[in-house]
């Protein structure tokens, strides 16, 4: 699997990027969304892959028994998911607002946005 | 010294003061600023003449050898009496000619500080401190010649004269900076004794060229010499004081003080002579097309300049003397003629020679000082300009194998004088004419005395040489020269080669006079020349790069995100590429190859939930299938980390996905159909672009993942979760034990995040209400 995942990472960076340069807000947000899934792959296989082995203490013993999987970059993921939330909660309510707003969905259009009377 | 520093600061302070008082009654600390400092400097005459040499230094910034160093000598001397002798008679002149302008207490400003900072510049004795008067004076010179901001000659004229001057005056730093590197000191007075090693020194030549530039952006040589003719957009009495009497004859100055340590090898004889020569004949043809007398001046100041260029490239003791003798006699002359074009300005409104007639009759005084000055700068005996313009003679032909060709130059210039001096000495005056032009304004004291007293001081000189100049000039010429030399000024040579060339220049510039009227017709056929002219190119290039950066900013500056997002991701791409190229770590496929039948089928489940997904989103026109396929690569993706050991990052993964996908149905169900607003031309650009990154994400990810991992955290947090932390989910205790105030960052990002969309759900933006 290991030889998988890079190719995954790379394709899902690639549509995430190819979202994004597109006009449309909608899919600006998807491919920020895809982006960020790429990104966590990358951090997590970058921190190599152990099949199983949470890193999870047995009750019987007081240290992590060989072979656990890495515990730092499922803490960096777990922090980068939620703020990854966040920011995606804010771009689905700012676009819903600048629609209501400007009443478009195309970025090209918001560089007029301070002409815009309002 | 110790005067002329402490001097500079009440006037810079006394500014805002300066602004209350009325223009009129602001003549007299003005004119007394420059009398005083004429005064001070005639009391070291007497020590200066008998050899005696004063310098004053107060460290400023020693660490970069930049001192507020100061040195009298017979050059500084004579040039500080120059300026502030000169700065008097301005001051006095100006209060009349720009008498109820509105402006005129910052016009005092404007030239006060000139005159200080061509004061600090003539007596510096540090070449940094040199350089900052230096362009000091460059500064105060735009301000004057853009004094009539209204009008946007003026404005443009300004930043000319600034823009040439400037980029000299950066030319000189280098050069000046070098030159303190070559010598070893940036002290001048010291770098004058070590002219010997600056000339062995390698970087001799790029430090004299340097300053050479600008010395020559500075005194108008060719081809720069297309400032000072605009520079005329000045009043008049900037216009005589800075552009002909002083500030022009800066990089002259520079050049003489360092011709000890820079002069005299074949590459400073041949630039000087050779492009004094052709500035000197250029000034001397485009006098001649000229029907503004100001103009016509400004021209004929470009060819003097470009003799004295000569001069210094001839380098000759007595070229060096002509130098002297001439600038002397140029400054007189020349100030006085542009201050009497002053008067029939003020008085006409006019400064075209071809509608000016008869004015002798209205404006006697200025009459009588027009002749005096016009003979003097004719060179007619007894004035000083006749003694300068023998020894000019006498100098050029006595400079070896060329000397006949730099005569005939020189030859050139003073008849084209002559041809001046008898248009504004007697064509505009004398001739009975039965209508003469009208005057509207009558000239009173405060314009008349000046150019009278300098055309008298001309023929003071002349008539008494020995007792009036021969002492000056012979102090200010032992610091060029190296050594003392006796000099003797006369007006009566004998029956000499000079005289009759003087004769021939009089017959000549007469004859020349006669036929001026068809080459000020003909001149107009020169235009398509001057078009190729320098001036042109200057515009060409101020044009040019005003268009071009506004380019260049809407190229950079596109305004689209995606062009920002796409230069940046190149970069990166680049940068990566690069770093690879220049590292070539190879990537081992043989090993990735071999892990491939470790695949499991479950995963290549998951991984066949995904490729389609994305596809599908592709394709999908509905925004509703857009979330649901996004819901599943999420909860795909989340699979894989329950796979690998991670149920903590699934387990949030799953609440988030589910999180998003209800907040968009939630939020954007309301939002028109999802149109396809898409650049099909461009489309393939970002295919190729988005494809390059992946690809170089997924390239850095298998190199990577080649070389081993020394985690010495995972060890750490294995060992220590139980123990210290006291729980047995490692990655729970890393959060909220080890690393609890990361946990605290987020979540405080998280409240912000969640403040702004609150924020945004209430914000009604109402036209004119309040947010």
């Amino acid at each position: 699997m290991e030889i998988i995942l890079p190719f995954l990472i790379g394709i899902l960076f690639a549509s995430g990027l190819y979202l994004i340069l597109h006009r449309h807000f909608f899919k600006l947000i998807l491919g920020l969304m895809l982006f960020s899934l790429g990104t966590n792959l990358f951090v997590f296989v970058i921190g190599r892959l152990t099949r199983g082995g949470s890193p999870i203490i047995d009750k019987t013993a007081e240290t992590a028994t060989v072979p656990y999987a890495d515990p730092v970059p499922q803490a960096l993921l777990l922090t980068a998911i939620v703020i990854g939330l966040g920011i995606q909660a804010f771009a689905i309510v700012l676009i819903k607002r600048v629609y209501q707003s400007f009443n478009t969905n195309d970025l090209d259009e918001l560089r007029n946005a301070e002409l815009i009377e309002h | 010294m110790l005067l002329a520093t402490i001097v500079r600061l009440p006037v810079t302070y006394a500014a805002p003061i300066m602004q209350r008082i009325p223009g009129r009654q602001l003549l007299v600390p003005a004119a007394l600023l420059p009398l005083v400092l004429f005064a001070y400097f005639c009391t070291y005459l007497s020590e200066i003449i008998s050899g005696k040499t004063f310098s004053f230094a107060y460290s400023w910034v020693p660490e970069l050898n930049i001192n507020l160093a100061f040195y009298l000598d017979g050059l500084s001397l004579f040039f500080a009496l120059l300026i502030s002798g000169f700065g008097v008679f301005i001051m006095v002149y100006s209060a009349e000619y720009l008498r109820g302008h509105p402006l005129l207490n910052r016009f005092y400003l404007y030239l006060s500080v000139f005159m200080l900072s061509m004061l600090g510049l003539v007596l510096a004795d540090n070449l940094i401190c040199l350089f900052i008067f230096w362009e000091l004076t460059s500064i105060s010179s735009y301000l004057l010649i853009g004094f009539s901001h209204d009008n946007p000659v003026s404005r443009s004229s300004a930043l000319q004269a600034l823009l040439v001057t400037g980029l000299g005056g950066l030319a000189l730093m280098t050069g000046m900076i070098l030159l303190g590197n070559v010598g070893g000191t940036y002290t001048i007075s010291e770098l004058l004794t070590r002219g010997e090693l600056v000339k062995s020194h390698p970087l001799y030549l790029p430090a004299l060229l340097l300053i050479l530039l600008g010395a020559f952006t500075k005194s108008a040589q060719f081809p720069f010499h297309f400032w000072l003719p605009n520079a005329m957009a000045a009043p008049t009495p900037v216009s005589a004081y800075l552009h002909s009497a002083t500030m022009v004859k800066a990089g002259v100055y520079l050049l003489a003080r360092f011709t000890p340590v820079l002069g005299g090898t074949e590459v400073w004889q041949y630039t000087l002579v050779t492009i004094g020569a052709i500035t000197a004949l250029l000034g001397a043809l485009l006098a001649v097309q000229h029907i503004d007398l100001k103009a016509i001046l400004a021209n004929t100041t470009i060819s003097s300049l470009g003799v004295l260029m000569i001069m210094l490239g001839i380098g000759t003791p007595a070229a060096l003397e002509a130098l002297l003798v001439f600038i002397l006699a140029h400054a007189l002359n020349k100030c006085a003629l542009f201050l009497i074009t002053g008067n029939i300005d003020h008085a006409t409104g006019t400064r075209d020679f071809k509608v000016l007639y008869g004015l002798a009759l209205n404006m006697r005084p200025t009459a009588v000082a027009a002749t005096m000055a016009a003979l003097s700068f004719a060179g007619m005996v007894p004035f000083l300009g006749f003694i300068s313009k023998e020894m000019l003679y006498d100098a050029t032909l006595g400079a070896g194998k060329a000397g006949f060709l730099i005569f005939s130059i020189v030859f050139i210039s003073k008849v084209v004088a002559i041809l001046i001096a008898i248009i504004i000495g007697y064509k505009l005056f004398w001739p009975r004419v039965s209508e003469p032009t009208p005057i509207h304004h009558p000239c009173g004291l405060n314009l008349t005395i000046p150019p009278m007293v300098m055309a008298s001081a001309a023929l003071a000189f002349g008539m008494l040489p020995g007792i009036m100049a021969t002492p000056l000039i012979q102090s200010a010429l032992a610091p060029i020269a190296g050594k003392t030399l006796f000099i003797e000024l006369k007006i009566w040579h004998g029956l000499s080669l000079g005289l009759i060339n003087s004769i021939m220049t009089f017959i000549l510039g007469t004859l020349v006079y006669t036929v001026h009227s068809r080459i000020i017709e003909f001149s107009p056929r020169l235009t398509p020349l001057y078009n190729y002219g320098p001036n042109s190119i200057y515009q060409f290039f101020v044009t040019g790069l005003v268009k071009g950066s506004s380019k260049l900013i809407s190229i950079i500056q596109s305004g689209y995100v995606r062009s920002y997002i796409s230069a940046i991701v190149l970069t990166m791409v680049g940068l990566v590429a690069l770093s690879l190229w220049n590292k070539v770590p190879l990537l081992n496929l043989t090993q990735e190859i071999k892990m491939l039948h470790d695949v499991r089928l479950y995963e290549l489940v998951l991984l066949f939930l995904i490729l389609p997904g994305l596809f599908f989103l592709f394709k999908t026109h509905s925004r509703l299938i857009a979330i649901a396929i996004m819901g599943i690569i999420g909860y795909s993706v989340a699979l894989f980390y329950i796979l690998f050991g991670a149920p903590d990052v699934a387990a949030t993964q799953l609440l988030i996905e589910t999180l998003t996908v209800v907040l968009f149905v939630l939020v954007l169900h309301r939002l028109p159909p999802f149109r396809f607003i898409s650049h099909k031309s461009k489309r393939y650009k970002y295919i190729l672009i988005s494809a390059l990154f992946g690809a170089m994400m997924t390239y850095v990810v298998l190199l990577v993942k080649q070389y081993p991992l020394h985690s010495e955290l995972k060890q750490f947090y294995g060992d220590n979760s139980y123990l210290q932390g006291h729980g047995r989910n490692i990655v729970n205790v890393i959060l909220v034990d080890f690393r609890g105030f990361d946990t605290l960052g987020e979540i405080t990002v998280l409240a912000v995040a969640a403040i702004g969309i609150v924020a945004l759900l209430r914000l009604r933006l109402e036209k004119g209400g309040k947010r």
